[in-house]
Parts: structure tokens; sequence; C-alpha cells
């Protein structure tokens, strides 16, 4: 046991959302998943969900249409590589805010 | 007295590793501290040890796997030398950074190049700023009492600690050692337990990133940032020198031994010069001032077994009154003079009165240290100290050089 005299103080984190502050500024490109390809939406049963899995950021849902949280998506696009049936593709930022880097 | 034992440096550490219920080892062999790791090895595979030996590529592994092995609440031990100390550094950092409680043997051995397999000081004071508590023993009743008692101050404070011992002088030798009874080193030092013992029920990310200035977590905790963390480290090292002599006094209680574990001072009460060593050295200058003492001369010798933290106060209370400090070591800063003696004379500059201060440099990379030559830099430091200059006296002094 350590003793009360000391602090020990160490950087620790428990998880959620945010301890990094809000990452989804850092995006450069925006994940959009195409629910035709989707395989939960596409067969109603949770099943897949690769995408949820490798997220590094614990943004994407286990829902049948899986949602992601942009306020923390970093946009790094290891969803769209994992997804086996290519259903999430990569697009610009520019796409959203009209070109204004700024918004 | 079937505690008494009469065997090698290296195997007194081990047993001591024993009696002190590591549960984890990982290490590499190096001479000269290969068999430490041997002994240990052996207990464990003929089952007189209950631990799990982890045999590892690397040094760099041995430290991590012992980083691990803290983390998950196990208490860990490992050893080295010299150059397998260095490759250890970044791991040094990290454990003290992440105030991992556990104790490392160094067996002190010349770095190279060149290769030297001989004991200096060197491996150790390269390391001295790694965060780590850095003891010194002189001879093996000290290296039993001290790795154990390294263990309890470990795991009460929260920060590694290494127990450094000569190369041959001390590792290879045999002296005689008593060991104190398992039952009573058990009720000594309580079961260890890590205050962010790895838990699946409890998911913690350790040791995380830090940005520049502290922030709130998710909890809307304000956490400490790097400079927190680093303060803090710095602090309750300077604190740890007083659990250290608390644990002594218990351990004296215990055991019967103890008494002075920060700096042990002989016939420096009322000493005109004092000598200042480290490890066995400080043990061979007994024969010095003895000799020394026949002759007239008020000389005394201090050994320090703490060199991280530094005990500033400590020495400067028994050396502040002293006519002249010699201070001997095996090890220096490159460039600048030697480590210990540079500490040293920054420990004594706040006092208005201080002695006058001298260097030598001796033994590095096992060049014999010869007591009559010890004997003699001393007397000629006595017979002359009133004609030396200034730089003269803060210029090591290198003690046999054979070109």
């Amino acid at each position: 046991m350590p003793d009360p005299r000391f602090k020990i103080l160490t950087s620790a984190s428990t998880s959620g959302p945010g301890d990094a502050g809000r990452t989804g500024s850092w995006r450069v490109e925006r994940p959009i998943i195409d629910y035709s390809k989707c395989t939960p939406a596409k067969t109603g049963r949770h099943t897949c969900h690769l995408c949820w899995l490798y997220c590094p950021d614990s943004t994407v849902s286990k829902d049948l249409e899986p949602q992601i949280d942009l306020e923390y998506c970093k946009g790094c696009s290891i969803c769209a590589e994992e997804c086996p049936t290519g259903a999430i593709s990569m697009v610009s930022e520019e796409e959203f805010t009209g070109g204004d880097k700024d918004e | 007295m079937n505690n008494s034992f009469i065997e090698s440096g290296n195997v007194a550490a081990a047993l001591a590793v024993k009696l002190a219920s590591a549960e984890v080892i990982a290490a590499y062999p190096i001479t000269p501290q290969t068999p430490v790791t041997e002994k240990l090895s052996e207990m464990i595979t003929l089952g007189e040890m209950d631990a799990e030996y982890i045999a590892v590529e690397s040094e760099h592994s041995a430290l991590g796997v012992c980083i691990g092995a803290a983390s998950a609440g196990a208490r860990s031990f490992t050893a080295t030398s010299s150059n397998g100390l260095l490759y250890m550094s970044e791991q040094l950092h990290w454990a003290a950074g992440a105030r991992l409680p556990m104790v490392m043997c160094v067996v002190n051995r010349g770095v190279g190049a060149p290769w030297s397999v001989w004991n200096d000081h060197q491996d150790a004071i390269s390391q001295r700023d790694a965060g780590w508590i850095q003891v010194f023993a002189k001879d093996h009743q000290e290296i039993v009492d001290m790795t154990i008692k390294a263990f309890r101050l470990a795991e009460l404070v929260h920060i590694p600690v290494m127990v450094n011992y000569d190369g041959y002088y001390l590792s290879h030798t045999y002296m005689p050692f008593e060991l104190p009874k398992a039952e009573d080193v058990k009720a000594f030092l309580p079961d260890y337990e890590y205050k962010h013992t790895l838990n699946p029920e409890r998911p913690e990310s350790l040791n995380t990133v830090t940005l520049p200035d502290a922030r709130v977590d998710i909890n809307g905790v304000k956490r400490p940032g790097y400079m927190e963390v680093r303060k803090n480290l710095h602090d309750e090292m300077r604190l740890a020198m007083v659990v250290w002599e608390e644990i002594d006094a218990d351990y004296h209680k215990s055991f019967g031994r103890g008494g002075n574990p920060i700096c042990d001072p002989y016939c420096c009460d009322d000493a005109e010069f004092i000598l200042v060593a480290m490890g066995s050295l400080a043990n061979q200058f007994h024969d010095v001032v003895d000799q020394l003492r026949e002759e007239g001369y008020k000389v005394g010798v201090l050994a320090l077994q703490m060199y991280r933290p530094f005990p500033t106060s400590h020495i400067a209370k028994i050396l502040q009154p002293a006519k002249s400090v010699l201070v001997f070591e095996k090890g220096l800063s490159y460039g600048n003079q030697g480590a210990l003696y540079a500490d040293l004379k920054s420990a004594l500059y706040p006092y208005p009165a201080r002695p006058t201060l001298h260097n030598f440099i001796t033994g590095l990379g096992g060049r014999e240290i010869r007591t009559e030559n010890l004997y003699q830099s001393v007397k000629d430091t006595c017979l002359n100290e009133e004609t030396l200059k200034p730089e003269h006296i803060d210029t090591p002094q290198w003690i046999g050089l054979q070109l």
C-alpha cells in the first residue's frame, strides 16, 4: 500500500467521449455510409459491425444503420478501409462546408 | 547461527530477492550480473521460489516485462550491468514516470567503448536523472538488507529503486552475511498493491498523452498535466529519504541491523579531512583512515549509500565542519568533473562556512585501486592543503594512471 503522505500523480484516464477534446474538428474527410451496401442494414441482423470494432475513437454506433459521431470522428478512414462491402466512402469536408474551411 | 552464509554478492542479492517474495523476474544475462539471474532461475526451477521467470531477448524487454508485471500488481525484479542498463534507459524513465514500484540490482561495471567487463560506477551515474531512487551497497550484508528494504521503499513511495553494488569487488567475492528468517521478512514487507492495478472491471488508460496544459477529464475533474506529474515525482523523491530512514529504523527493530541508511560516517566527528566514496571503496578507506589516525591526522570517511535522491542536508551537516573534503569516485560527468563531486559541491554552496573540496577519479574499468595510492593521495592533500591553488583544487586528479 502506498504511504498516505504521497500523492503519486500519474496521467490516467477512463474511457469516454472527449478526453482529448472535440477531435471532430481535425477531420479533413467525412465517412459516409451507403446503407444499401451495409451488411447489418441490408440483412436487418447484428452482424459484421467491423466499422464499430475498428474505429479507434469509438465513434461508430452498433445500430443496424450504424451512425458516426461527427463530434469526435477524426476522419482517419479506417472504417472505410475495413468495410468488406465497400459501403463507406470518404468525402471531402469541403463538400459539406461549400469550400469554407473556417466554418 | 544457521542463517549465516558465506557466498558471493550475487547470490546474496538473489537470496534477498527470494526472501522478498518477488513474483515476476525478467532479466537478460550480462557480466557481472549473470549469477544473480542464474541463481534466481535455479531456485524457481527447483520449486524453492514461487515466481515467474520470464526469459527475454534484451534488457529493454526485461524492464518492459517488469513494467507490465508491476502494472498488473505483481512484485517485480530485474538485474543488469553496464550497457545493459543503458539499453533499458528509455524504460527506466517510463517506470519512474509511471510511478511503478520495482527493484533492480545494478552490478556496476564500466560502460563501453572501449569494452570493459570490470567495475566502475559510470553505468549508474549516467542514469542518475531517470527518476529512480539509487542506493549503493558497501558489502554483502548491505546487499541483502538494502534489497529487502528497497522493495518496501519502492512500494510505499511508488518509485522504482536501483540497488547498486560493485561488479567483482562485491558480486564475485565471497563474504559472510546473515539472512533474516522468511516469516520475519513477510511480516516486514506487506503484500504489494499498486495504486493503478490493471483491472478489467475498471478499465483505465495509463500514462496517457498529456497536452502542455493540465486539463479537465470527462468527469469534470482537473487532471495533472506533464509538469504537475514531474514536479510530484521530484517532491516525492525528496520525501522518499524520510521514508527510507523510517524503513531502516523498522528494519533495525526487526532484524538488529541498520542505522545511517543514507550516509554512514566513520571517524567523522572530529575529522578535519573527510573522504567521501560510494560502494566498496568506502570500506577500503577504513584502512587508510586507521593508518592516518595512527600518524596523528584527523581523518574520517563518509560512505554515501543514497545517491538519488541526493541527501543534501545530511551531507552538509556532516561535511560542513571539516577543513577539507576529498571525494573519490569511479565515474564522472565527462567534460566537467566527478558527478558526485559536483553534486556535493552544490550541496555545500549555500552554507557560509564551507570546507575546501578535492576530486579524485579512480578505478575506472576495473583499474586496481591500491590502498597505498589512496593513502598517499589523502596524505599529500593533508600536507599541501595550504599551498594548493583553487583551480588546481577544483580539477579532478586521476589516481593510478599508467601512461
